[in-house]
């Protein structure tokens, strides 16, 4: 048998992610996110919090509250609905990070949780960076030939 | 080139254990499973401990429904989805039975039985042989995907590993279900990288095993109660089903998977079906053997499927190879050990 005719056989056969329905329950899953977190954002600034603390401590809020979930194994009965509603705002990056801790635990604290906690998390936090790197250095050039703003290091 | 080879003594499957995990136990067979431990630990601290354990529960389960101890078995072949079969050395080596372990990803189990009874057909002063076969859930999916918490969608095609162990104990009774004929599988391109649709690439590499065994054997595809594979789950067998039906029609009626019987499409979360070693092995051990010696089925051609591939190969966009090795499993009392 032809690979080609293989291919044809396995697209025939193989059904079909539901896209609109994944498309509306990640939006519906991240805008329910994006919405608590700006009345986060107000209640800390309304218990004192000054304007650059409190989207710190919303998205700290997050990050602990899907680490705690991920705990409890409930997180990835949510996920399983939300799919990049919970994906793409921090709660997915925290619980990459915790999920494989909890998986490495039984290979010990430093080779185990150590070496392995970022292996899925990796990606976003090397190109994360590096973006921030590149946006820096565009905006260094940036304010250097519009004249504006003398840059101290 | 010929393919079939047939066992000339009485080689039989004298006793046979399914045991499994929460998933298993909710399942369609999951009442008669031998033993199910709906934590899916077994009492053990680690995954691959508790794979270890429950391939050890399977054929304790099983020498004990023979009424026989480890001492009786001089050959123990089994294998597992862990990195140098790992899940078995920690639960079997205690026994301290001579050992062969092997490796066919998921179709490990037929592979086993293969071994074992050819080796018994021609070492015949061997009386009794064990196989094992067992695959966890999370020691798998934790070695080949993702963290077991971690929180993501899986497409449909995609199949659901098995907490599983079959254990299998082989003797000369001529009146228990025979291994009569094997045919070993060929390593078949299965066409795709996608290493969440395995049961496509498994489905060509099991069409090619059937399909050579008809042209070769002349038997009739009727002669046959069921024609099972191990785990192409609904899109494998939908393909295999598709191939097959040309040449043979009225295939799909005869065919059955033990990845579409292991879970409850409607009420488990399984998507396609489910994989892994221990999927086919514990069908074989709960539903297919029981089957057999309740007089309700003479005959049937077992098939474990296997998608060679690792998580490397899989990153590094090398096509999954599959491979399906064949067993005639059958009912008679004539040919006695000479």
């Amino acid at each position: 048998m032809k690979k080609s005719e293989k291919l044809e056989l396995i697209n025939k056969h193989s059904p079909h992610t539901r896209c609109v329905k994944n498309f509306c329950l990640a939006f519906i899953f991240g805008a329910v996110i994006c919405g608590v977190g700006e009345g986060l954002i107000y209640l800390f600034s309304y218990l004192g919090a000054d304007e650059r603390s409190s989207p710190m401590l919303t998205t700290l809020f997050f990050i602990f509250l899907a680490s705690i979930l991920t705990g409890f194994g409930l997180f990835d009965v949510i996920a399983k609905r939300a799919g990049a509603g919970t994906l793409v705002p921090v709660t997915g990056f925290s619980n990459a990070v915790t999920s494989e801790a909890m998986d490495s635990k039984s290979e010990g604290i430093i080779l185990g949780v150590g070496a392995k906690i970022f292996t899925v998390a990796g990606p976003v936090i090397l190109f994360g960076i590096t973006a921030g790197v590149v946006y820096g250095i565009v905006l260094f050039f940036y304010y250097l030939f519009s004249g504006g703003i003398v840059v101290s290091f | 080139m010929k393919r079939i080879i047939k066992l000339d003594t009485t080689v039989s499957i004298i006793s046979h254990a399914a045991v499994g995990g929460r998933e298993e136990r909710l399942g369609p067979l999951g009442e008669r499973f031998d033993f199910c431990d709906t934590t899916n630990l077994f009492g053990q601290k680690t995954f691959e401990l508790s794979e270890g354990e429950m391939g050890r529960v399977a054929l304790n389960t099983a020498l004990t429904k023979a009424n026989l101890s480890h001492e009786n078995l001089e050959l123990l072949v089994a294998g597992d989805l862990q990195n140098q079969c790992v899940g078995t050395s920690l639960g079997l080596s205690s026994f301290g039975i001579p050992f062969v372990g092997v490796y066919g990803a998921c179709s490990t189990c037929t592979e086993a039985l293969i071994v074992l009874s050819s080796i018994m057909n021609t070492g015949e002063h061997i009386a009794y042989g064990g196989a094992v076969t067992s695959s966890h859930n999370c020691s798998a999916e934790r070695q080949f995907r993702t963290p077991l918490e971690y929180g993501g969608q899986r497409p449909p095609s995609a199949q659901w590993t098995s907490t599983a162990a079959g254990a299998f104990v082989l003797g000369r009774d001529a009146g228990a279900p025979r291994i009569s004929e094997f045919t070993i599988g060929k390593m078949v391109d299965g066409a795709t990288v996608d290493g969440t649709n395995m049961g496509a690439a498994m489905s060509f590499a099991a069409a090619d095993t059937i399909l050579s065994y008809f042209d070769e054997s002349g038997a009739s595809p009727f002669d046959f109660d069921f024609i099972v594979t191990g785990d192409l789950g609904r899109v494998g067998s939908d393909i295999l089903c598709d191939i097959v039906s040309k040449e043979i029609p009225g295939f799909d009626r005869l065919h059955a998977d033990c990845g579409l019987l292991l879970y409850d499409s409607k009420t488990q979360d399984a998507h396609s079906g489910a994989s892994g070693c221990g999927t086919s092995a514990s069908v074989l051990a709960s539903h297919f053997l029981p089957m057999m010696e309740r007089g309700l089925i003479k005959r049937i051609l077992f098939m474990s499927t296997g998608a060679l591939m690792s998580p490397s190969s899989v990153l590094q966009g090398v096509n999954i190879a599959g491979i399906a090795p064949l067993i005639k499993i059958e009912l008679e009392s004539t040919k006695k050990k000479s």
